[in-house]
């Protein structure tokens, strides 16, 4: 009975952990949009910028590594306190109002399981050749361009990156506002400052990412 | 019997102290050799288990609540009075020690309230070291305000939440002792019966309010703090649960039961709306503050909305009567003043049996004399929680109030230990009758439950540790065995009565007869009708109540059925009480003894005394024995607020 | 004076071993001055009457300060009056044939013990594990000599104004009892007085609400909607902020604590 509690056992540590591993996420997809919108400047610049990441060398490990540790930390925490939700109410309501809650933070792990589905689709779509893909070649990174291009013109493919960018849209709105209350840093005269910037940001990614699809399938980008 | 106080003689300001001196101690290795039951979580309660499991001994409290931190000492409003005399404005110990006497119409016990006043200090001290957040200034001092009329600020406040924060205090403190074992906490549970043993206190009977299983409990002291009868009257500001049966239980043992007519009504009550009102809601006495007191001055304006009344038909009755005080006399005085106002038909608010009882409380030049926001900032919270009850807004319509019954200041006879007649039985808080004589001063009943709780009791109590025989019995012993069957045998009887009225309609009807006849107003007949009414419905009561249900199960009402059965006696024992008092004082107001002008009239003369109740047996009337009360230091007067 | 009638679908339940269904019942006649308490003891006089065993739940104070009652009606706790206890909430909340489902607290810390009669004793064991400060009777020293600035005194005030009721866990969508545990903390973490005691407070408290079987906290914030005194989640940001600063600071392992 007597055993030692460490941080990551309690609640408070697991959303911490959430909260961080989220940051990181964020970040990434902060830069991956970023890094994507290059696009829009034409195949070499996009392509010179995909070649460049891979003359990262150690680097890239480093990154790739500090993802999928946050990643697996951020699913395999979610997964935890799911669990500990579920049973911390073992009979549900007959009836049961939301007042104050948004759609976005009730729906975190529904989003969150769809984002996941589609993180390994995105992955096959444009690092495993021959997986998910249309009827076209798939080229190598350092014509990353080509793939884009076509990887976005079939139809159903980009209604299922809009459709998700929106998931993910939802899922920021909620974690990137939440993560100040989770660590602590919140405070009510720059809570809506703070929620505002994070939030915008939210927004700023799914319209970003939205664009890369959307143009690639209005023939804008070719 | 003769009663003795045993308080000390001489100087009334080492009394205490000299008396602290001469007491005995239990040593610090020892007490955990000690058990001492505490029934009762309240301020009192609470804040003597919390000290006694701090100190070592072996402590069993027992609320009926679901936790200790809802005794209802939390629902105290306005403030704890302490003679600190922070703001310099002239108090001190002697002062508050003086207007409690004579607040109380000279009826307590000197030594009680000197002790009570001295102590207060060191209960502030206690609840700001426990992180009670009581209201500061900008300096970070604390803050005082003056309260009831007090002529110093010597309140103490946490918002209009005091006595929820000070409670809180002493939960806290008590969760930690609960927490490291010293004190064992059996919250859902009630006291039945008092176990004694060769004439001592040595235990209780409770019944868990969850499993329904009857338990005996020994120890070799029981402190009863269980707070105050006032839901005799069945609509009062007290919580639903308030009861008597622990003191009451107390008196058919041996313990002398003490004034217990003197009941205080609260004049600024929400009035009652309708048939299935199940509870009264006071609204702080500082509203009197800026609010003007009135009635129609003709009967039909009565069902006029108040703003098509003009100024030259309101009747500002406090304002007329007592020109120095005005709106803010004391509780007593405006209370019965109201009455009189019904009375007389000019009564507003809705009809409820054929009456309207309320008059209006009103803002509306305190809205013009100091704007809304300063209005809003003085009683805003006052105003939501009016507006949440009755409907109305009393920014633009004046509010209707109406006195409701609030305190008790009778309770068990006991000495300056808090020892009742029955020895190893100390009674703490609200349920003695020690300090307050005929009538209790706004803030002041935080401060005698803290006071008992936290500095009176556990020296008396280790006093009595001390020096009683310690004698160890166990639950064979066969009088343990008799008061746990006498328990069940009554459970047995009020499960098999199955008659046809419910438990509440008989405790609304005895609130009914006893507000008539021993609320505001009392007189001889009113009195003897009141007896007799009183012990024909107790009549009915055993032989139509229905309860349903097992006595083995959560059963709500077999609690209240055991809880209103003694109402049922005490309410007589009221009754008996106010017309064996045929002098005003106080709360208790006699019409036979009135001043020309209407006021309570003392007789010195024949009724300075405790009158303390010994129970006779079952539909015996009870004997009375008094305690002469002295008055060395503050020398009886009568009360003028003219 | 107006009065209406309700149909009522009210959780029964006889005991912990019970399996509890809904029950429905009609409430006549009932005055809009009633409180929503007063409606369910005019409906149990009914049930009495009938011979049925009249609804239990908890109630004491009936003026929204002692934290006793408690039940989820129309899916909102306390119903549907912001700020306000069930026992404050008023008939004229509702109107004339209006159905009204009536539910106990639902958690898993919180067992039912009879139809809305639920056991908070897991918050009496959370103040018990550390929300106090230990001030030994009659040893404190006189109250001014410690100056609080009336801004954290306000703020402390606001945290205690905190009942117990329990409504926070009964709305979070994962019965979580941060907010409760948040203001108890909070309350005596940012006074003075609390100092002394602070890391092993915060630490303790979290453990024993572990301990409870409470879910997380993902900031829905319905805990503060629901909270009859609008305690503010600000104190659940102070409550993560404690815990991290007491884990750095700690220089002894957190035991965990038994239910």
């Amino acid at each position: 009975m007597n055993q030692a509690l460490t941080f990551i056992d309690t609640t408070i540590g697991k959303k911490i952990v959430m909260a961080l591993t989220g940051v990181v996420m964020f970040g990434f997809v902060l830069g991956h949009m970023a890094g994507n919108l290059q696009v829009f400047l034409g195949p070499d610049a996009y392509n010179a910028y995909a070649v460049g990441i891979h003359k990262l060398g150690p680097l890239l490990w480093l990154a790739r590594g500090v993802l999928l540790l946050s990643l697996a930390m951020h699913i395999a925490t979610a997964m935890q306190l799911v669990a500990q939700s579920a049973a911390a109410r073992p009979v549900a309501y007959k009836v049961k109002k939301n007042n104050k809650t948004t759609f976005a933070a009730l729906t975190m792990k529904y989003s969150g399981m769809w984002l996941l589905g589609v993180l390994l689709y995105h992955l096959a779509h444009f690092t495993f050749p021959g997986i998910a893909m249309g009827d076209y070649q798939h080229q190598h990174f350092s014509a990353v361009y080509t793939n884009v291009i076509n990887g976005f013109s079939v139809p159903w493919v980009t209604a299922l990156y809009i459709i998700s960018m929106c998931f993910l849209g939802m899922h920021l709105f909620h974690g990137s506002y939440s993560l100040f209350q989770t660590v602590g840093l919140n405070n009510p005269l720059r809570n809506g400052t703070v929620k505002f910037i994070a939030q915008s940001f939210a927004l700023l990614v799914t319209i970003g990412n939205i664009l890369i699809p959307l143009s690639v399938l209005l023939g804008l980008v070719k | 019997m003769d009663l003795q106080s045993k308080a000390p003689a001489g100087d009334i300001e080492t009394r205490w102290s000299r008396h602290k001196f001469n007491m005995k101690l239990v040593n610090p290795a020892n007490r955990h050799k000690y058990n001492v039951i505490v029934v009762g979580t309240g301020l009192a309660g609470g804040a003597l288990a919390a000290t006694l499991g701090e100190q070592g001994y072996n402590v069993k409290a027992f609320c009926y609540q679901d936790s200790p931190r809802r005794a209802h000492s939390i629902a105290a409003q306005g403030g704890i009075n302490s003679a600190k005399n922070y703001p310099n404005d002239g108090d001190s110990v002697f002062r508050l020690f003086y207007d409690t006497v004579k607040g109380g119409d000279f009826r307590a016990r000197e030594s009680n309230v000197y002790r009570l006043a001295e102590v207060s200090v060191n209960i502030i001290d206690q609840c700001v070291s426990q992180g009670v957040p009581f209201a500061r200034e900008y300096g970070g001092l604390l803050a005082n305000r003056s309260f009831g009329g007090a002529q110093v600020s010597r309140t103490f406040y946490a918002r209009g939440q005091t006595g929820q924060q000070l409670l809180l205090g002493a939960y806290q403190s008590l969760s930690k002792q609960i927490d490291a074992g010293t004190v064992e906490m059996f919250p859902r549970t009630e006291m039945l019966e008092l176990i004694k043993v060769d004439g001592k206190a040595r235990g209780i009977v409770t019944r868990n309010m969850v499993s329904g299983e009857i338990e005996s409990h020994l120890a070799d002291v029981v402190v009863l703090c269980t707070g105050g009868y006032g839901n005799v009257f069945f609509l009062s500001t007290n919580a639903m649960g308030c009861n008597a049966t622990a003191t009451w239980r107390a008196h058919r043992h041996g313990a002398l039961f003490a004034n217990p007519c003197y009941t205080q009504i609260h004049p600024t009550c929400i009035p009652v709306s309708g048939e299935n009102q199940s509870k009264l809601t006071l609204m702080s006495e500082s509203l009197r503050n800026d609010g003007r007191v009135w009635v129609p001055k003709k009967k039909e304006d009565i069902q006029k909305s108040p703003a098509d009344i003009p100024e030259e038909d309101r009747y500002y009755y406090l304002e007329r009567i007592y020109p120095s005080f005005g709106n803010l006399v004391p509780r007593d005085i405006a209370s019965r003043r109201a009455k009189e106002m019904c009375d007389q038909g000019l009564g507003v608010g809705p009809e409820v049996d054929g009456e309207r009882r309320g008059v209006y409380l009103d803002f509306g030049d305190a809205v013009q004399r100091l704007g809304k926001k300063a209005v809003e900032e003085r009683y805003g919270n006052l105003f939501e929680m009016y507006e949440r009850i009755t409907g109305e807004d009393p920014y633009t319509t004046p509010m209707r109030i109406y006195p409701a019954t609030h305190y008790t200041m009778g309770g068990l006879w006991v000495d300056y230990n808090l020892e009742s007649t029955i020895s190893g039985l100390f009674v703490g808080g609200e349920a003695n009758f020690s300090d307050h004589g005929a009538n209790r001063l706004g803030a002041s009943a935080l401060m005698q439950g803290l006071s008992d709780g936290y500095f009176v009791l556990p020296a008396t109590v280790a006093n009595y540790l001390a020096t009683a025989e310690k004698v160890e019995i166990d639950q064979s012993h066969p009088e343990v065995q008799a008061a746990v069957q006498s328990v069940r045998d009554r459970m047995e009887k009020l499960l098999s009565i199955n008659g046809e009225r419910s438990v509440d309609s008989f405790h609304r009807e005895l609130g009914k007869i006893i507000w008539g006849y021993c609320g505001m107003a009392r007189t001889k007949e009113g009195l003897e009708t009141a007896i007799e009414k009183v012990k024909a419905l107790r009549a009915e009561f055993w032989k139509n109540v229905r309860v349903l249900g097992g006595s083995e199960e959560l059963n709500v009402s077999l609690e209240k059925a055991g809880r209103v059965a003694d109402f049922l006696e005490l309410g007589e024992l009221m009754c008996r009480d106010a017309l064996m008092r045929s002098e005003s004082c106080g709360g208790h107001f006699r019409e036979e003894s009135q001043t020309e002008e209407g006021e309570a009239k003392r007789d010195d003369e024949n009724y300075q005394f405790v009158g303390a109740w010994e129970w006779q047996g079952e539909e015996q009337e009870q004997v009375l024995h008094k305690e002469a009360l002295e008055f060395e230091y503050v020398k009886p007067s009568q009360r003028s607020y003219k | 004076m107006s009065t209406i009638n309700l149909v009522l679908h009210v959780w029964r339940q006889t005991g912990s071993d019970d399996k509890g269904s809904f029950e429905t019942y009609q409430a006549k006649d009932v005055s809009e001055h009633s409180s929503f308490l007063e409606m369910l003891d005019q409906v149990n006089e009914t049930l009495v009457a009938d011979g049925t065993m009249p609804i239990a739940f908890d109630h004491d104070c009936r003026e929204g300060i002692c934290g006793s009652c408690g039940m989820v009606i129309n899916g909102t706790p306390h119903g549907p009056q912001k700020a306000t206890t069930t026992c404050q909430l008023h008939m004229r909340q509702f109107k004339d044939g209006d159905e009204v489902w009536i539910e106990p607290w639902r958690a898993n810390a919180f067992p039912v013990v009879r139809d809305l009669v639920v056991d908070r004793g897991s918050f009496d064991r959370i103040i018990g594990a550390g929300g106090f400060v230990t001030a030994r009777t009659g040893s404190a020293q006189d109250a001014n000599a410690l100056p609080i600035a009336k801004g954290i005194a306000d703020q402390a005030m606001d945290a205690a104004a905190c009942i117990g009721c329990g409504a926070c866990v009964a709305a979070c969508p994962n019965a979580s009892a941060m907010l409760f545990t948040a203001a108890k903390a909070g309350h005596l973490n940012l006074l003075p007085q609390g100092q002394p005691e602070k890391e092993s407070r915060t630490r303790n408290m979290v453990a024993q609400m572990e301990a409870e079987g409470f879910g997380h906290c993902t900031n829905h914030y319905e805990c503060m909607d629901a909270c009859p005194k609008g305690i503010d989640v600000e104190f659940i940001a102070k409550l993560n902020r404690d815990f991290v600063a007491a884990t750095v600071t700690a220089r002894a392992p957190l035991n965990t604590r038994a239910k």
